[in-house]
């Protein structure tokens, strides 16, 4: 296994290039080809903001302006999901290459996370300019944090896009299963609400959802004055992802045999 | 020296798929919480069983065999791409297969980029794939569409474009899976020339393809695979000749097969219509061709008019004859008992060599004497046109007696037909066409041959040159059919 995760070095030149042909062949042919990378988040913005503030008002008064509240937990929640949804199919979609050519089956489900991880760098500068449009409290202690956040939401994605990719290939059903649960998913964490007007129980119970301290942790960053005071959640998320990453990792190896007859 | 590819003892088994078994895998995998499912010996087949060989360095190595034997599954465990259930598989030096031809080109970019990120998976460098682009590409000969999407290319430039990627990853070990089907005559010569160059170079082929001529030109050794098994390793002629030959005794088996079904189907069908209502009316003419089916239409046609329907079974008249499937009709006052084909060595089979001598032997039985007989025999080939009739009546031999057990066998001195499937009509009626027994294509034959050559007969020919022409002359063996013993090749197991 470690001789195989070596070699992943190796590959980056491949993964490197494959994520640019993932980038390049999704908006080849559309009028708009990259700006689709911005306008999607844009879009998808306008519309939570205009049902969470017309249709069902939020009555939670800490999440002002709310439009930048949801957007701080809506785009890596983009990242997040799309990264697994994709990944549960990419081994089958991917399966001549898989069947017919000596190829690392893992680069696969890496360069889905990687290629959604730069739709989700291409949204930051409209959250910048959302960031400047409200004059958030933004305070550069707490700005160093960032990058932190965002490579540990990667290791928990690659960790569990490992996992997915490699489940789906013997059992099919899981990715009907999965978008269900993404969507369970979404709204078990604190994006369209805030952490603090969740009732105690439901508190205890949104702490043991990895992608809350994520989504808590961008909040505090980004959203809300006063010091970042979820470092602690993130560095135990992130000792989990690493682990996590290796489990991944680990179970995608033990399959990865058997991918050439099942896909 | 070390071989460039060592298998040892590979076994690789495959599980059978069948809804009831993938519910038990999902089921136990969840109930056991092991991942990887039990496998259950019963739903599994072994798609190689204890294969072993050696391909040293520099060589070309052919593997032939049926569908289903397992050669493309060798190719995928030599290139890597699955592992044996158990064995060993080691290969020295970057391998690049030609297994399935631009896998892995996204139809929405550009040929040039699609050739940079094929060769990135094929192993090669961004530095290595700028240096023989321009190779690539005009070995693909696709100069003015290499900026096109790949998802307009035809089917052959895909293909030629594919193999110019993964020939110019410059391997030390190259497997190839039947590619050279692909692309028009000029391409694959071009392929042959490259696969030539990597030869003198001194580089190792593993090449699994059905072209047989093939594996005899290019290949230094030759390894046939048969159910999973090695039949045979050694000479490429000796292990091609081997698998024709097994190839020709499985034939035989099935045609064997196949005629015996047709001639039982007959035999239950004729309790049906045995109640011949014969009707010997509206007799006739005197040279009916009944028997003789390689007779003029305008005979056909006046035999029409004139012939009766002799039996329930019969069809109207001699023009249905001629379309009719096969069958069997008559009064049964004499019967035809039995048909066999003996080829050259005694023996009845169903498969011959082109040019063989061949005894077609009818056994007939009489119940009572008859002195009114003609025997007839035609042979049609698989699109239904008559290659060749005759009968007694027209070579002038005067029926004087038939009575009890009898045989008649009719010598064909050399089988001039062209390679394929024939079909025999056997034919026991009066002269007048009133049918005893008729056996409508009810015997099949098949006539093997290396020659690639067209029509129906192939008559006994020559070539000869003079003047101002010249041939290199064919290899030794394709002039003639020569029969290998499956001894002589050197058993692999």
């Amino acid at each position: 296994m470690l001789k195989n995760l070596r070699n992943l070095l190796k590959y980056r030149q491949l993964i490197q290039s494959l994520v640019a042909r993932e980038l390049k062949a999704r908006y080849r042919a559309t009028v708009l080809g990259f700006f689709w990378s911005f306008i999607n988040p844009l879009l998808l913005l306008l519309i939570y903001t205009f049902v969470f503030s017309y249709v069902l008002p939020s009555r939670q008064p800490d999440v002002d302006p709310y439009p930048l509240f949801l957007f701080c937990g809506i785009l890596p929640w983009t990242w997040f999901s799309s990264s697994l949804l994709e990944s549960s199919n990419v081994l089958i979609a991917g399966g001549n290459l898989i069947k017919k050519v000596l190829f690392p089956a893992e680069v696969l489900p890496i360069v889905t996370v990687l290629a959604n991880m730069v739709h989700f760098l291409l949204g930051l500068p409209i959250l910048v300019a959302f960031l400047i449009y409200y004059h958030a409290p933004l305070q550069w202690s707490e700005a160093v944090w960032f990058p932190m956040v965002v490579l540990v939401q990667l290791l928990l994605t690659l960790g569990l896009s490992l996992i997915v990719s490699a489940l789906t290939v013997h059992f099919r059903d899981f990715k009907d299963i999965l978008s269900n649960l993404m969507t369970f998913w979404f709204f078990a964490t604190p994006i369209i609400y805030s952490m603090n007007g969740a009732p105690p129980i439901g508190k205890t119970a949104l702490d043991l959802n990895p992608f809350t301290h994520l989504a808590v942790s961008y909040q505090e960053i980004l959203f809300f004055p006063g010091d970042f005071g979820h470092w602690k959640w993130l560095l135990a998320l992130g000792a989990a992802s690493v682990l996590l990453f290796f489990v991944g990792y680990f179970v995608f190896d033990r399959l990865r045999d058997s991918f050439a007859e099942e896909v | 020296m070390k071989p460039a590819i060592e298998v040892v003892d590979v076994r690789k088994t495959y599980r059978k798929y069948s809804r009831r078994h993938k519910f038990a895998t999902l089921k136990s995998a969840i109930l056991s919480g092991s991942m990887v499912g039990d496998l259950n010996p019963a739903e599994t087949f072994n798609a190689l069983n204890g294969v072993s060989f050696d391909v040293p360095a520099g060589c070309t190595f052919g593997i032939v065999g049926r569908n289903g034997s397992g050669k493309s599954t060798m190719l995928k465990l030599v290139a890597g791409i699955t592992k044996p259930t158990s064995g060993r598989v080691t290969v020295d030096g970057r391998i690049s297969a030609l297994i399935e031809l631009g896998a892995g080109f996204h139809p929405e970019i550009s040929g040039r980029e699609n050739v940079f990120i094929n060769g990135i998976m094929l192993g090669l460098s961004k530095r290595e794939i700028t240096r023989r682009f321009d190779e690539i590409v005009e070995f693909a000969e696709m100069q003015d569409f290499i900026d096109a999407p790949v998802k307009t290319y035809s089917s052959g430039m895909y293909v030629r474009l594919g193999f110019a990627v993964a020939i110019h990853v410059d391997p030390d070990v190259l497997l190839v899976d039947e590619v050279l089907a692909v692309g028009d005559e000029e391409f694959s010569h071009k392929c042959l020339d490259k696969f030539a160059e990597f030869r003198r170079r001194g580089r190792t082929i593993l090449l699994v393809t059905h072209q047989l001529a093939l594996v005899e030109r290019f290949c230094d050794m030759a390894l046939w695979l048969d159910e999973g098994r090695s039949r045979g390793i050694g000479d490429p002629r000796r292990v091609v000749a081997a698998y024709i030959t097994d190839v020709a005794r499985q034939e035989e088996g099935q045609i064997a097969a196949a005629d015996a079904k047709a001639q039982a189907g007959v035999a239950t069908s004729a309790g049906t219509g045995s109640a011949p209502a014969i009707t010997p009316a509206r007799e006739v003419a005197a040279q009916s061709g009944h028997a003789a089916p390689g007779r003029g239409s305008s005979d056909d046609a006046a035999a029409v008019t004139k012939r009766a329907e002799a039996s329930s079974a019969e069809p109207a008249g001699l023009q249905d004859m001629f379309q009719a499937g096969e069958g069997r009709w008559g009064s049964r006052e004499a019967e035809i008992t039995d048909v066999q084909l003996v080829g050259e060595d005694g023996q009845p089979a169903h498969v011959f060599q082109a040019g063989e001598r061949v005894n077609i032997r009818i056994a007939l039985h009489a119940a009572h004497a008859l002195t009114d007989f003609v025997v007839g025999i035609g042979l049609f080939n698989i699109d239904g046109v008559c290659c060749f009739g005759t009968n007694t009546d027209h070579e002038k031999f005067e029926a004087e007696r038939l009575e009890g057990d009898a045989e008649v066998a009719f010598q064909i001195d050399g089988l001039d037909l062209v390679a394929g499937t024939y079909k025999l009509d056997v034919a026991l009626h009066r002269r007048d066409g009133y049918p005893y027994d008729y056996h409508r294509l009810l015997h099949s034959f098949r006539v093997k041959s290396r020659v690639q050559d067209v029509g129906i007969h192939r008559p006994r020919h020559s070539w000869s040159f003079s003047g101002g022409v010249r041939f290199t002359p064919p290899a030794k063996e394709s002039g003639s059919d020569p029969i290998f013993s499956e001894r002589e090749v050197e058993n692999g197991v």
